[in-house]
């Protein structure tokens, strides 16, 4: 099911009654899901991801905009009519009930023609736990099982009235980092095996990145890019974007361009063809380093930090915004560490410049 | 370890002291008065031992119209107030406006004077030379015969008397279940609702069971309450509740202590024994229907 977002905005009155201004959570927001693609809705909290969630749910009323599944418009349909299956971040399973019937409820609500015989739904309930490989567990009540299997149940209870959409709300926060990781690749599965549209909310950008088709990327109720993630990753539309995904996070640099060249400091480090004289921020992704000996840019070495496939090399620069720069090389590189200081060649490809007062990214080809 | 134990005992030492001399050092003595025939608490003395004081309460008519009497107050009362609350309880959190203020109107009982609340209860029921009582007015309005409700038919009386123990414990009930409506997560409503599920359905298949801990308590003291009711009853017939035939089982025991034929500790001992054994029984039962019924999260 394609769905499509348009000009979707959602206000919520603020809560000081004196300040009549409202509190936009999502502006503006248009986008069309093409059918049967996994979506991952990234920003730090507060950003209006969850809130957008709550719209394509129905459990909120957007303050103006359309959404449409397919061809309906479901903008005024009510949650219960939407036939969306929603995970809940704490995944709100019913803790009186047993598995099995945590996962026969939504089936049990159904009415008029649309009802099932006994059977057939303990039939498609006992399919929907295969689906999630939790069909052992059936007994169990929720708080006898772990955090990863409680998800399963919650997914299967979505999956089982074969929703529509599927939204799921930061669906891995409450994992451990073991289990986070072999849980995306489930659920990367599942939506495969489905097929169904799925949109999930998250703030880790190492997850989204990693199982999404799409992502957008929002701050404070304003989207910020969509793309593919490793297109949203190469080229970012401005500095937010930038800083917000990558692990490490991208290294900021005050820079200025002068006669086409970028200098950090007082040292020319890219020619920038085309570019006008101008202070601009620059991004140098941790991979982007290349150690060289008479590389044009030269750091004060702090420290090495060897992580087994590859080694962090921490050190300091004067423009430098952040307290430290980290650059990640290959273990095979030698750095020298008796100078003190350490010299780099940059990838051009990894090095982004964004315009100093607006932080949007400035279109040049550096070489 | 052994220098450790005696320290906690210490600590308990204060608590056990109070509970021991006033607690259970009464009740293994009520337990002995009531095999003891014919007590005496001046003289301390009694004539025999044995069950001769239970069959006398058993054979007094007094007693057995207490024990009907407490047992259509409990009958009536409990079901009926958990219900009146549960119902306005959920009324109550279903609304937005006005939200506090009904449930400070609710609550207003709780903390009003009991002579203020007989006040009320008297214009309402009771018959005086100049008026019938507003309750009667209300009936002549439609028709009705006038209901002498103070020291008329019994089941007029039973009915106050019903009437103002429900009205009395419904506040306090109304708070704890309104709290425990609150402290359902919203998610779980919200999940529901995504699943398209009917609100009859929510009530009993979600909101229930969520609240059950707390329903289950309120039956329980609610059921104990009932059974030690007393007050209300005086309030609204007097002292002399044997000749109003509205004693309950708590009176009796009184009534064998201190009234008009009073100074009988054997016949009061043997009752109150009886009472503790049917509100053991009755708290018993309800815990063991309580496994199937009630979930503990």
């Amino acid at each position: 099911m394609k769905v499509v977002l348009q000009n979707l905005t959602k206000k919520f009155p603020s809560r000081n009654k004196k300040e009549k201004t409202d509190v936009v959570a999502v502006s503006d927001f248009t986008f069309e899901i093409p059918d049967g693609k996994l979506i991952g809705l990234l920003g730090p909290s507060g950003c209006g991801k969850s809130t957008t969630l709550n719209l394509l749910s129905g459990l909120l009323k957007p303050t103006s905009g359309r959404i449409f599944f397919g061809d309906d418009d479901v903008t005024d349909l009510p949650a219960e009519h939407r036939g969306v299956g929603l995970v809940f971040q704490n995944y709100a399973l019913y803790p009186h009930l047993t598995v099995l019937q945590n996962i026969l409820f939504p089936l049990q609500n159904l009415k008029g023609d649309k009802k099932l015989s006994k059977p057939v739904m303990l039939e498609k309930a006992k399919e929907a736990a295969r689906l999630v490989q939790i069909d052992g567990l059936l007994d169990r009540k929720p708080n006898e099982l772990s955090g990863g299997q409680q998800q399963r149940v919650a997914i299967a209870r979505a999956l089982v009235k074969m929703p529509r959409i599927l939204l799921l709300d930061e669906p891995l926060s409450n994992l451990d980092a073991r289990l986070r990781l072999q849980t995306r690749e489930e659920i990367r599965r599942i939506q495969h095996q489905t097929g169904i549209t799925t949109v999930f909310v998250t703030h880790d950008q190492d997850e989204a990145m990693s199982i999404s088709d799409l992502i957008v990327v929002m701050k404070e109720g304003v989207v910020q890019q969509i793309g593919k993630p490793q297109e949203v990753y190469d080229d970012p539309k401005n500095l937010f974007v930038a800083k917000f995904l990558g692990t490490p996070p991208i290294n900021v640099l005050e820079g200025r361009v002068k006669g086409e060249k970028l200098y950090l400091g007082d040292q020319a480090v890219l020619s920038a063809p085309g570019l006008a004289d101008q202070a601009v921020t620059v991004g140098i992704r941790p991979e982007g380093f290349l150690p060289q000996a008479d590389g044009p840019l030269t750091c004060a070495l702090s420290r090495v930090e060897v992580m087994g496939r590859d080694v962090s090399v921490v050190c300091t620069h004067p423009a430098s915004q952040n307290p430290v720069i980290r650059a990640i090389i290959s273990a095979e590189t030698n750095v020298p560490t008796n100078t003190g200081s350490v010299s780099f060649r940059l990838k051009p490809e990894k090095v982004l410049v964004f315009s100093g007062e607006s932080g949007e990214r400035l279109p040049v080809t550096l070489a | 370890m052994e220098r450790q134990s005696y320290k906690g005992w210490l600590y308990l030492l204060p608590a056990m002291l109070f509970l021991g001399a006033f607690l259970v050092y009464p009740l293994i003595d009520v337990f002995i008065y009531s095999f003891e025939e014919g007590y005496n608490s001046a003289s301390q003395t009694y004539f025999g031992v044995g069950g001769y004081n239970y069959s006398y309460v058993l054979h007094d008519p007094y007693f057995l119209q207490a024990l009907k009497n407490t047992f259509i107050l409990v009958v009536i009362t409990v079901p009926l107030s958990t219900l009146i609350a549960l119902l306005i309880s959920v009324g109550l959190s279903s609304i937005e406006k006005l939200r506090s203020l009904y449930q400070t109107v609710y609550f207003l009982p709780y903390v009003t004077n009991t002579l203020a609340v007989g006040l009320v209860f008297m214009i309402l029921f009771r018959k005086t030379p100049y008026t019938d009582g507003f309750v009667n007015l209300v009936i002549s309005w439609f028709g009705g015969k006038s209901v002498d409700f103070i020291d008329g038919p019994y089941w007029a009386k039973m009915f106050v008397l019903s009437f103002y123990t429900i009205w009395v414990v419904l506040p306090f009930k109304i708070l704890i279940l309104t709290s425990a409506l609150a402290s359902v997560r919203q998610d779980y409503y919200n999940a529901a609702k995504i699943d398209g599920t009917s609100k009859l359905r929510v009530f009993t298949r979600i909101t229930l069971p969520m609240i059950s801990p707390t329903l289950f308590y309120l039956i329980i003291t609610g059921f104990i309450g009932a059974f030690k009711a007393y007050s209300d009853a005086v309030a609204l017939f007097g002292t002399d509740l044997n000749a109003a035939q509205m004693n309950t089982i708590v009176g009796y025991v009184y009534d064998m202590l201190y009234g008009n034929g009073g100074g009988y500790p054997s016949y009061a001992s043997a009752a109150a024994i009886l009472l503790f054994a049917i509100v053991l029984t009755i708290t018993c039962i309800n815990l063991l229907v309580s496994k199937k019924y009630v979930h503990y999260e």
